[in-house]
């Protein structure tokens, strides 16, 4: 009896570990990103090596890339020479080594985690890695996806394998189903707060249960996004009709019988039943409430209502707190706020433009407040336009920009000021992670969005209406 | 690589737990297109305050924090981003270990391959190190134990092929490379 992630790690053994070696671990699918990538090219360069898959390996530019709209055709300035200097490597190297690249002026750039998945390229059974460590987000389509390093970046491109130790497994089991008003981002963030930032760590999560069944596409791939903020090696869900529904068709998913193939062997993937996890940890899905974080980890979250914690004599705790300008004991609703982001690889698809689209028709944003809406990538924000969202977002007063990781990491210039306060749907709230100073709460769109409403924290269930 | 088997050090201490990639090296920094030069910005926004001027109060920045080679931190150092520039950023100031209760995995990973030792040690020990910054002791990879002044020992543990790596210099690509028949083997199963 195997679990889904053993019948992956099996399947991609190409040497099995030994007590003085780690596996060797093949890779279906290597994303490339301008960012963590030229220092492993350098290695290449030096060791005169050439990437031994250029057809596995996929590349985009997301992090350092502007968002403003510029007519002509290369759309607004980098925020800096040495960003420029990075997208430029990214272009040579992957002409260099031909390798296929989404760059600037293709329609079908996006963020890395963003792009794999609506292609179809990111599938079932595949083991999947890039130099971002939210790389887990494709585990929602039952592959074994993680993040590495740019030395890693180097191994892959040279020999399309890893070596890895295999890590212990997670199973997290989330019952019934989640109640109006709430996200799969308040699922995951309800996880996080249970287990703590460093509770997966050494482990790979298979998230299960009717709670998660339930869920979309794009919601699973929500909640495997967010499993390295648990500390999680990796993410995962076994596939399904939803699954399956969501790939037919993409332009890089199988056709004809090579789809009926992989239909026999995807089929093949779920864990077999009564097969043991190293940990099982629980949730009672009907429970989970909106959540938002009011401290400097995606740990330090509660739900929408509830009141900021007081732990007296912890003094990295108050240090959080004076970071955040938050008094202990304090509600979180109805505190001011500045900013407020939609977008990133955790909230930037389709699903979660429309879900605060649907808060903010017929409202405005209210005054003071900046709203930045940018689709997690070209294909997420042609889609929007064909439906109208971005006439409701301008018209809500929000603006509307390109694809890119944004003020999620805020190395592109859109940053967060310091000392504001910013309602956002990206993945971490850092110190600094928007900006030097800036405050983030994470939150679902639907939160982020009520609260570009009223200009203050909001739980969203008071503008859904009945 | 050089070879690493022991070296003596005294302690910075950075007690916060959960010490993210973040803070290590924020976002802004990473865009380079080498390795080298990060350790002016290691830390930097805990280091230096909007001006630029550096934080008298923070432990990197005290007369007695110069040429240690070793940071002791609260638990689960490392988490967030998969950035090497985390590790690049901690050698190129002259870290050579990182003692804790807990460091994250991708954070380990890249640390092990560029030299820099990620040492979990028992929380007795740990809260030892945390209590008495500026302590001399020595880290020996061979035997693996970090010897604390008095003579006691903190065991710990590196994956056995990383340590291979690290007692002798090598680097894992070449090994990886020496695959190449097995790897050859599952690409013709797979196609």
């Amino acid at each position: 009896m195997k679990t889904m992630f053993q019948k992956i790690w099996e399947r991609h053994e190409v040497v099995p570990e030994t007590e003085a070696t780690p596996a060797v671990l093949y890779i279906d699918l290597h994303l490339v990103h301008e960012v963590t990538t030229p220092q492993a090219f350098a290695v290449l360069r030096e060791q005169a090596l050439r990437p031994r898959r250029p057809d596995l390996t996929l590349a985009t530019m997301d992090h350092s890339t502007p968002t403003r709209s510029v007519p002509g055709p290369d759309g607004a300035p980098l925020v800096s020479e040495s960003a420029a200097r990075q997208i430029a490597e990214l272009e040579r190297n992957c002409a260099q080594y031909g390798i296929e690249l989404f760059d600037m002026r293709n329609e079908l750039r996006g963020i890395v985690h963003i792009v794999g998945p609506e292609l179809g390229l990111t599938q079932p059974g595949k083991t999947i890695v890039c130099g971002d460590s939210h790389t887990s987000t494709h585990g929602a389509f039952g592959a074994l996806a993680f993040g590495i390093g740019t030395t890693e970046v180097g191994h892959v491109l040279a020999t399309q394998c890893l070596l890895q130790r295999r890590p212990k497994t997670c199973a997290v089991n989330v019952s019934g189903a989640l109640a109006t008003g709430v996200t799969a981002k308040d699922l995951i963030l309800a996880l996080i707060g249970q287990i703590g930032v460093g509770g997966g760590t050494g482990h790979v999560l298979e998230y299960r249960g009717s709670a998660i069944r339930t869920l979309g596409m794009e919601e699973r791939m929500t909640v495997c996004n967010m499993s390295i903020e648990a500390g999680a090696r990796a993410g995962m869900i076994a596939p399904d009709d939803t699954t399956y529904a969501y790939l037919e068709g993409r332009p890089r998913a199988p056709r004809g019988g090579a789809w009926q193939r992989a239909l026999t062997e995807w089929n093949s993937l779920p864990g077999d039943a009564g097969a043991a996890f190293d940990r099982e940890v629980t949730l009672e899905g009907s429970r989970i409430e909106p959540m938002i974080t009011f401290g400097t980890n995606p740990g330090m979250v509660m739900p929408i209502g509830a009141c900021i914690p007081t732990q007296v004599g912890d003094a990295v705790f108050s240090k959080a707190m004076s970071y955040m300008g938050f008094r202990p004991g304090e509600p979180i609703i109805d505190q001011p706020v500045n900013v407020v982001f939609i977008g990133s690889c955790t909230n930037g698809r389709l699903s979660d433009l429309r879900s605060a689209a649907q808060l903010l028709r017929g409202h405005k944003v209210a005054r003071g407040v900046q709203m930045l809406v940018v689709p997690g990538s070209q294909q997420v924000k042609k889609a929007a336009e064909a439906e109208g969202l971005d006439r409701v977002f301008i018209d809500a007063g929000a603006e509307w920009r390109e694809s890119g990781c944004s003020m999620c990491i805020g190395m592109n210039g859109d940053n967060v000021g310091a000392g504001q306060v910013s309602v956002s749907t990206s993945n971490r709230n850092f110190e600094g992670r928007q900006g030097p100073g800036a405050r983030t709460l994470l939150a679902s769109p639907l939160t982020a969005a009520a609260s570009a409403v009223r200009g203050r924290v909001t739980d969203p269930r008071t503008l859904l209406g009945g | 690589m050089q070879p690493i088997s022991q070296f003596v050090s005294r302690t910075v201490v950075l007690p916060a737990p959960n010490i993210d990639t973040d803070q290590i090296i924020p976002a802004r920094f990473l865009r380079t297109t080498v390795r080298s030069g990060l350790g002016r910005e290691l830390f930097h926004d805990w280091r230096y305050d909007s001006t630029g001027a550096p934080r008298p109060e923070f432990a990197l920045n005290q007369p007695a924090a110069q040429d240690c080679a070793i940071l002791v931190a609260g638990n689960n150092f490392g988490c967030g981003s998969s950035r090497e520039h985390a590790p690049w950023a901690l050698l190129d100031y002259g870290f050579r270990a990182v003692i804790s209760t807990a460091i994250a995995d991708i954070f380990t990973s890249n640390a092990l391959k560029n030299g820099l030792l990620p040492i979990v040690v028992d929380a007795a020990s740990a809260q030892w190190l945390l209590d008495n910054p500026g302590a001399e002791v020595r880290v020996d990879l061979e035997r693996g134990v970090v010897v604390l002044p008095q003579g006691r020992e903190a065991r710990f543990q590196i994956e056995n092929f990383a340590r291979y790596c690290l007692l002798n210099g090598v680097d894992e690509l070449g090994y990886l490379r020496s695959q190449e028949a097995a790897i050859a083997r599952h690409e013709s199963r797979g196609a």
